[in-house]
């Protein structure tokens, strides 16, 4: 088994703390992970990434030309990456902000009202927590609990009092998608 | 006892490495990409635990004389920086390696020349290899391509700085210093005791002069004949750590047709590269120098003389390259591919760069 | 009377202090070093500190302070001895740590780890010889060269237009909350040596007693550098020297 994902969007969308806790929560599960986060100051505010590869095996590159999933969360990230996921592969984008969709065919594209869901939830800390959620359901790489339990390890103790509404914004995210999207 | 494995930057793990080995002190300024390494100290608060220091200094080149002050006194001190910051470092490197004095420094490096980029480079590899500041002299240099490597050559990097009183530099690059991955630290070493420090330094000037004449540590020496003789004894032990410490990766060297060298991060997108050629049905191996300096010039040697070619992958204009061209000794065709100011190749651009060196 | 009649330990009135071997000293005649050297050794040794003390040694004219005093020493590059003497402290904070520089080595090319070091405070003591000149390299203008002063690179005196002003780097450095004791002093006659003894004993208490900061700075001669005899270069610097640089505590916190 070996997950190749990239998430891209804007600084600030809680991007790279999403790669975070997808590789946290792929210790949990006893694999191996590499976080590799484009960084500086591309974090304050410009497009920030990071590719996240969760394998049964050691992992040779951390960088990578082509990816089993994109998460996508806003239009430059959309046209630097549409055409990095692999035949076959997942893109799963916000449509918030995006003016022009993806286009290709040979790829499951889904959309995911994540930014809308925070808005509704009035709560925009766990938005990147609701794509998550989202990915979750699409691509069933590691279980919500390995996630919670990345999660607590990856926070420290005085937030751990959001543990829930970050559940509960994973839960979110996976309700959006349909169940055919699997 | 189970291991425990966390997940941890590359920059993390060097001050987790650090505090576990029993470091003395960490001497150190603020530089991107490598910043993490004095915040994380700062956070371990080690000076309440195993009693390291950690210091921030008010320049790099503050940081390096306060390693050369500690040093001098026998303990175990290291600094850290990036590209620039090692520039103004240079003169101190230069005194800490005359003094024959054991430390460590890291330079995770980022792209120049000048202020140039923050982003990944390996553009200091002649700087860490033939010498950098003045004089005759050398670091040993660890090149780590994973966080794991992060951790374990801090010990690796003591451990070789007191054997053979030279010290060392850990070259990093801004990959593998800000990318997380699993990381088994180290169990947590007790500092050296002042008795230890004593009988395993019995040149330290730690102020103890009793039962021995004083200690002078010193890179002067106006006799010209005392001088060439101090160079001389430099050499010696140059020559002693070229013939005991090379240290190198190699995979898929055993059936390969072509090989490629590369250090650091670069070299795993390399090994990606390769496995991508090995579907196609192309055999290329991958031989890593852990060692820059002392170089594995024999291994690489050997190897030309049953591969048709080799590419050199770096980030950099062509530094390495010259290190491989001097073991191969035109045997076979040495080509390379490199990329500068901060972009790093993926796999593909590696594979074409390949594919376009040996068409 | 014999000679040998007077040559009896209870005659002995003065001897050479028992840290200063007899290698033989490369300063010129009638440089202030040897006379420091001197006091650096004695209060050294009448501290009992022989077996607890790190000298840090600048470049400049006392570059070879190691080979005169018997302790532990290291030297240092130019300009840097604070900060090497805040590794060796920090990391054997019992010990007596002090520096010994010049004025080149401390305000001109070290003045960043001097002021750093005094700001934070660090508890070493730093002896600093002020002779208005670069003695090793042959009389160059050093950062306190008064104004007017001949040189190799003022031929014609020291501009202020051109070269800025005389820099009284102890002001400066007695006004940062680091520093506990920051003094003036010149050991051009017996009075003023024994003063320039008592703040070195005292800048040597506070390293070991962790005090923060001290410095000591003796006004000096350069005979050599100034192109005048030891006599009269100790006249030239109580009429010219000590009315800009004048003598006594600018600070004493440390009490």
């Amino acid at each position: 088994m070996k997950k190749e994902i990239i998430v891209a969007g804007f600084g600030g969308q809680g991007v790279l703390s999403m790669g975070k806790i997808l590789a946290y929560a792929g210790l949990m599960d006893d694999l191996e992970v590499t976080w590799m986060p484009s960084y500086g100051p591309e974090q304050r505010g410009g497009t920030a990434n990071v590719t996240v590869v969760l394998s049964d095996s050691p992992i040779s590159s951390p960088v990578l030309d082509t990816y089993d999933t994109a998460v996508i969360l806003n239009q430059q990230s959309l046209d630097k990456f549409e055409s990095k996921v692999k035949p076959g592969g997942v893109l799963i984008y916000d449509p918030y902000g995006i003016h022009q969709k993806p286009t290709r065919a040979d790829i499951s594209v889904v959309p995911v009202e994540a930014m809308e869901a925070a808005i509704d939830l009035r709560n925009s800390k766990i938005y990147n927590m609701i794509v998550l959620g989202a990915l979750l359901k699409v691509n069933p790489i590691v279980d919500i609990d390995s996630v919670m339990l990345g999660l607590k390890k990856a926070l420290p103790e005085r937030h751990h009092h959001l543990l829930p509404a970050n559940r509960d914004a994973i839960l979110k995210g996976m309700s959006l998608v349909a169940d055919d999207c699997q | 006892m189970k291991e425990e494995v966390t997940l941890m930057k590359g920059n993390e793990a060097i001050a987790h490495a650090a505090v576990r080995y029993g470091v003395d002190g960490y001497f150190g300024y603020p530089i991107t990409p490598q910043s993490e390494v004095l915040e994380t100290l700062e956070s371990l608060m080690p000076w309440e635990t195993t009693g390291m220091v950690v210091l921030q200094a008010e320049s790099e080149i503050a940081s390096i004389n306060m390693v050369y002050g500690g040093a001098a006194t026998g303990k175990a001190v290291m600094t850290s920086s990036s590209s620039p910051g090692i520039s103004l470092m240079l003169e101190g490197m230069s005194y800490i390696a005359a003094s024959e004095l054991p430390a460590l420094v890291v330079n995770v490096m980022r792209g120049g020349p000048g202020l140039g980029t923050i982003h990944p480079s390996q553009s200091d590899y002649f700087q860490a290899t033939k010498g950098g500041g003045h004089g005759d002299y050398h670091f040993i240099v660890l090149a780590p391509s994973t966080v794991q490597e992060m951790a374990d050559f801090v010990g690796l990097g003591f451990d070789l700085a007191f054997k053979y009183r030279t010290p060392a530099l850990l070259l990093a690059d801004g990959i593998v210093g800000q990318m997380m991955e699993k990381v088994v630290l180290p169990p947590q070493r007790p500092r050296r005791t002042a008795e230890e420090i004593r009988s395993l330094c019995p040149w330290a000037a730690d102020g103890q002069p009793e039962g021995r004449r004083p200690n002078v540590v010193t890179s002067l020496e106006l006799d010209s004949a005392v001088m060439e003789k101090n160079n001389e004894r430099f050499q010696q032990t140059y020559r002693l750590i070229e013939a005991n410490e090379v240290r190198y990766d190699e995979r898929l060297t055993d059936d390969c047709d072509f090989l490629i060298v590369a250090f650091g991060s670069i070299a795993r997108i390399c090994l990606k590269a390769i496995e991508d050629a090995r579907a196609e049905g192309v055999k290329i191996g991958l031989l890593r120098p852990i060692t820059l300096w002392p170089f594995p010039y024999d291994r690489i040697k050997e190897l030309a003389g049953k591969t048709k070619g080799i590419l050199v992958v770096e980030l950099n204009a062509g530094q390495m390259i010259e290190d491989v061209r001097l073991a191969v000794e035109g045997r076979i065709p040495v080509c390379h591919f490199g990329r500068m100011g901060g972009i790093v190749p993926n796999p593909g651009e590696i594979l074409e760069a390949f594919h376009e060196s040996f068409k | 009377m014999n000679i040998e009649d007077i040559k009896r330990s209870e005659n002995k009135v003065y001897s050479r202090p028992e840290l200063l071997n007899d290698s033989p000293m490369h300063y010129c005649p009638g440089c202030s070093h040897g006379v420091v050297h001197k006091l650096v050794a004695e209060v050294i040794k009448e501290m009992d500190q022989e077996n607890n003390s790190i000298g840090v040694a600048p470049v400049g004219c006392a570059v070879f302070a190691y080979k005169y005093i018997d302790i532990d020493w290291i030297e240092a590059a130019h300009g840097r001895a604070p900060a090497v003497a805040t590794g060796a402290k920090r990391l054997n904070p019992n010990r007596l740590v002090f520096t010994y520089q010049g004025d080149g080595d401390l305000a001109a090319i070290g003045t960043a780890e001097t002021i750093h070091a005094a700001n934070r405070g660090e508890n070493i003591a730093i002896i600093f010889i002020n002779n208005a000149i670069y003695g090793m390299t042959g009389g160059q203008m050093a950062p306190t060269t008064l104004e007017g002063q001949k040189t190799a690179t003022t031929p014609y005196g020291r501009r202020i237009d051109l070269n800025g002003y005389p820099l009284k780097i102890s002001d400066l450095l007695a006004r940062l909350e680091g520093t506990c004791y920051v003094t003036r002093q010149t050991v051009h006659n017996p009075a003023s040596v024994r003063k320039a003894k008592a703040a070195i004993r005292k800048a040597f208490e506070n390293s070991l007693n962790r005090k923060g900061t001290s410095v000591v700075e003796v006004v000096s001669t350069c005979s050599s550098g100034w192109k005048m005899t030891p006599e009269k270069a100790n006249e030239w610097m109580v009429e010219n020297m000590l009315p800009f640089y004048p003598l006594g505590d600018l600070k004493n916190t440390a009490e």
